[in-house]
């Protein structure tokens, strides 16, 4: 029988939580680029895509300035990663915003035809580039904060965390800032919630969708490139395993706040960290095929809990026609 | 001081697509300190021309002068920043915002850029509502604001830009006779500070209350402008109409018969699931218009919808025609004997993109004559619709127009017609009038005082309290859900109304 017992000692909790939160940023990432997308009225459908696209340009740009050898380019190497995921990520918002705010075409279809555009697209080129080979890119290391990274505990927990975790959690913190202390967020909820008011006090909506949609997809392109780039350093075909979709869903059961985002990605991080080392422990009566399902089975249970209709913006997924 | 004009309109012409002239060269003056009030029908062409003061249209002919000088506004910005500012009919208010961050919309911010500074503009509002006695809360949101606060929420949107000049669009369409009161004040304030408003208004009581001068707008074109001192509400409404106007319904006492609806204290909750109505007990006899009064939020949607079948009923008991059909589905309920005219036409009472004839048919679509065995008879459908169409005088070039194409009050009186042609015993009617004018106003009253006189029971819900009056037997006062006052229509007082509508029970009176 399998020793169950091994799985409740504070070394197995420690790298619990520690995989925990780096499987979380990547969809964090994703789902914090969808709620600013979301306040500014646009449904983006296409984290699943995006991401993609996100992953293979950051791997590609880091893989290409490893290649280069050029000395004091190569250790940029997965910074130039990420902002190549950060702009491929953009790109694609760019197509979002020009078919859902511009054109007013059906924003779920448009969505999908994203993540249909993003599969194909980053399955091509990985093929024609890389054929079956398989490429590596060096990763980041961790970067354990002098003093408190040798704390027990917290200190492998908190400080002695990679620059991108380190980051995303800046991130939250400035987003949140952005969004309800700033000018700017304060449009991009208003166009979220009554496009009319905003037009006639002056704001431009679609302007300020544009931006919302731009920025949203952009950091979903980040968080594709810091799964190849900074956590795997591979890519392959369809590498982000339906994260964009549950994205998607953490937005919703986040209700739009960018803090419960996290905790909701953190959620779902530690239950994919559960399932591998349940895995790894071979505790041979559960199938792995089941311990596999365990982070979505969870994201389906979490979505239950009552509905979001009134948190919802109130013209979420609405065209802006102007009178 | 009152005779410097400050907006100057000259020849102003808009022709919309179509070929319907909205505007016919017309000038008019407004001049500093003064109220002016723009008085017309719908469809007089009153919004329009306002629109185009306010950039939202641009004249086809004609100019606007400001201050003496040429202007050409291409937006409301632009209007913004000549010190212009409208109070719109709908309010454009973000609900889930409070009051500050809507006036922070899209307003530069008092000291850093970039940052909402809420304290700051807070402090604007508190300033403002003092000195014009507004009295609004700036941290509160919008949502939790009445409708009366939600109005002065937008008067000091246009202040806090710095508005000289104030455009509202009927803004008393919404308010209690109180709330008209404050804010007919609140206005009188704005102009002795030099402030000059335009009130745009179909109500003559009010526009004979409050202003200095009248223009009166019908078809398009400026019919006269009179100083309110020197005319009669008889001779403004001739203007306006272009005839003499009765004003008064005529009718003869009621005789009441059967109770045919009977509501027992009736529970239902709104969109939100809160409370909205708590134990509503009325009855409405065979041959007598009962008026459910109220400002508008206070249940009135509800109970239409209750009725109707459209929403659960929580608790309580609804009884028609001595049938109970209390969580009945809709269907079910128009069989018993109810037909509906819904306050909101365009999105329970018709489709838009369907024909007259189509839409004739609607409720009883589904049975003979309009379909056999299975199959649509569209040749009945036409000539039961033309029958229809003539018997309610509804002004349309065919019964295969779509009703989108027609005015508010022709799509009305289509409505009208199919609740009555199919035979109901309870008419119920909601806001039957809003955004008719006023030849099809007159039209829909006379035909519910026959459709009594007849022998239907009506209930009739409705926030404009002078329809209430000219229809009603007995009057219902609806206030958070409960009816909290119930008289003869004969002899009561506005103002002991008003005091219910505003909460105080009748016996406190």
């Amino acid at each position: 029988m399998a020793d169950w017992s091994s799985l409740l000692t504070l070394a197995f909790l420690t790298t619990l939580l520690i995989s925990g939160i780096r499987l979380a940023i990547p969809i964090f990432l994703a789902a914090l680029g969808e709620i600013i997308t979301e306040r500014g009225g646009v449904l983006n459908l296409g984290l699943e895509g995006i991401m993609l696209v996100g992953a293979l340009a950051g791997f590609m740009t880091a893989y290409a300035v490893e290649q280069s050898a050029t000395p004091w380019l190569v250790g940029l190497a997965p910074w130039l990663g990420l902002a190549a995921g950060l702009l491929a990520g953009a790109l694609m918002g760019l197509i979002m915003a020009v078919f859902a705010v511009s054109l007013q075409t059906d924003q779920v279809v448009t969505g999908i035809m994203l993540v249909i555009l993003g599969q194909g697209i980053t399955t091509y080129v990985y093929r024609q580039q890389f054929g079956s080979l398989t490429a590596r890119v060096t990763t980041m290391p961790s970067m354990p904060i002098p003093g408190f990274a040798e704390l027990p505990l917290v200190g492998p927990i908190f400080f002695n965390l990679d620059p991108v975790t380190y980051g995303s959690l800046f991130l939250l913190l400035a987003s949140l800032f952005f969004l309800y202390q700033t000018t700017w967020g304060l449009n991009i909820r208003a166009v979220g919630e009554h496009p009319g008011a905003a037009e006639t006090s002056g704001v431009n909506v679609a302007v300020v969708r544009y931006a919302a949609v731009l920025l949203g997809a952009a950091l979903t392109g980040l968080g594709g490139a810091v799964l190849t780039v900074a956590q795997l350093g591979i890519f392959n075909e369809g590498i982000t395993a339906g994260r964009g979709w549950i994205a998607v869903a953490l937005v919703i059961f986040a209700r739009w706040r960018p803090e419960r985002a996290f905790a909701g990605a953190f959620l779902f991080g530690i239950a994919t960290a559960l399932q591998f080392r349940i895995q790894a422990l071979n505790l041979g009566a559960i199938p792995y095929e089941l311990l596999l399902m365990l982070p979505y089975v969870l994201t389906l249970l979490v979505l239950l809990r009552g509905d979001s209709r009134s948190t919802a913006p109130a013209a979420l997924g609405k065209a802006y026609v102007k009178e | 001081m009152k005779s410097t004009p400050i907006v100057e309109l000259r020849n102003i012409t808009k022709r919309f697509p179509g070929g319907v002239l909205a505007n016919d060269r017309v000038s008019l003056d407004l001049r500093q300190g003064e109220i002016l009030g723009l008085l017309g029908e719908n469809g007089a062409g009153k919004t329009t021309l306002m629109n185009i003061l306010y950039g939202l249209y641009r004249p086809d002919e004609g100019e606007i002068r400001l201050r003496g000088a040429p202007v050409h506004f291409h937006s409301p910005h632009d209007a913004i920043a000549h010190g212009l500012g409208m109070v719109h009919q709908h309010f454009m208010l973000v609900p889930k915002f409070t009051v500050a961050e809507n006036l922070m919309l899209g307003q530069p911010s008092p000291r850093a850029p970039l940052l909402a500074d809420r304290r700051a503009v807070a402090q604007r509002i508190l300033d403002l509502s003092a000195q014009y006695g507004l009295q609004v809360d700036p941290h509160a949101p919008v949502w939790q604001l009445s409708v009366g606060q939600e109005q002065r929420v937008e008067i000091l949107k246009t202040l806090y830009r710095g508005a000289e000049i104030l455009i509202l669009d009927e803004p008393t369409a919404v308010l209690t006779p109180q709330e008209v009161d404050e804010l007919l004040t609140i206005l009188r304030n704005l102009a002795t500070d030099g402030r000059s408003i335009i009130f745009i208004s179909h109500k003559l009581r009010e526009v004979m209350e409050v202003c200095d001068r009248i223009a009166v707008m019908r078809d398009g074109r400026l019919v006269d402008v009179v100083l309110t001192a020197q005319t009669t509400t008889q001779a403004l409404s001739r203007m306006m109409v272009g005839r003499e106007v009765m004003l008064r319904v005529d009718k003869a006492p009621a005789t009441p018969g059967e109770v045919l609806l009977r509501i027992q204290n009736l529970h239902a909750k709104d969109d939100r699931g809160l409370p909205a109505l708590r134990g509503v007990n009325l009855t409405v006899r065979a041959g007598e218009i009962v008026g459910v009064a109220g400002v508008e939020g206070n249940g009135q949607r509800e109970l239409e919808e209750t009725l109707r079948g459209l929403r659960p009923v929580s608790a309580g008991r609804i009884e028609l025609c001595g049938r109970d059909v209390t969580g009945r589905a809709p269907r079910d309920i128009i069989d018993a004997g109810l037909g509906h005219v819904p306050s909101d036409r365009y999105r329970t009472g018709l489709l838009r993109d369907f024909s007259v004839a189509e839409n004739l048919a609607l409720v009883t679509v589904d049975r003979p004559p309009f379909t056999r065995r299975g199959l649509l008879d569209m040749a009945v459908m036409r000539s039961r619709a033309r029958q229809l169409v003539q018997a309610f005088d509804v002004r349309t070039p065919s019964v295969d127009v779509r009703v989108a194409a027609l005015s508010g009050g022709n799509a009305q009186k289509v409505v009208l017609a199919r609740e009555i042609a199919h035979g109901p015993r309870v008419l119920l009617v909601a806001q039957p009038t809003r955004g008719v004018d006023v030849g099809a106003i007159e039209y829909v009253h006379r035909e519910l005082v026959r459709r009594r006189d007849e022998g239907m029971a009506i209930l009739l819900i409705s926030t404009e309290l002078d329809e209430i009056l000219t229809l009603s037997d007995r009057i219902v006062v609806l206030y958070q859900g409960r009816i909290v006052g119930e008289c003869p229509a004969e002899g009561v007082s506005v103002e002991a109304l008003g005091l219910m509508m505003g909460g105080t029970p009748s016996h406190a009176l």
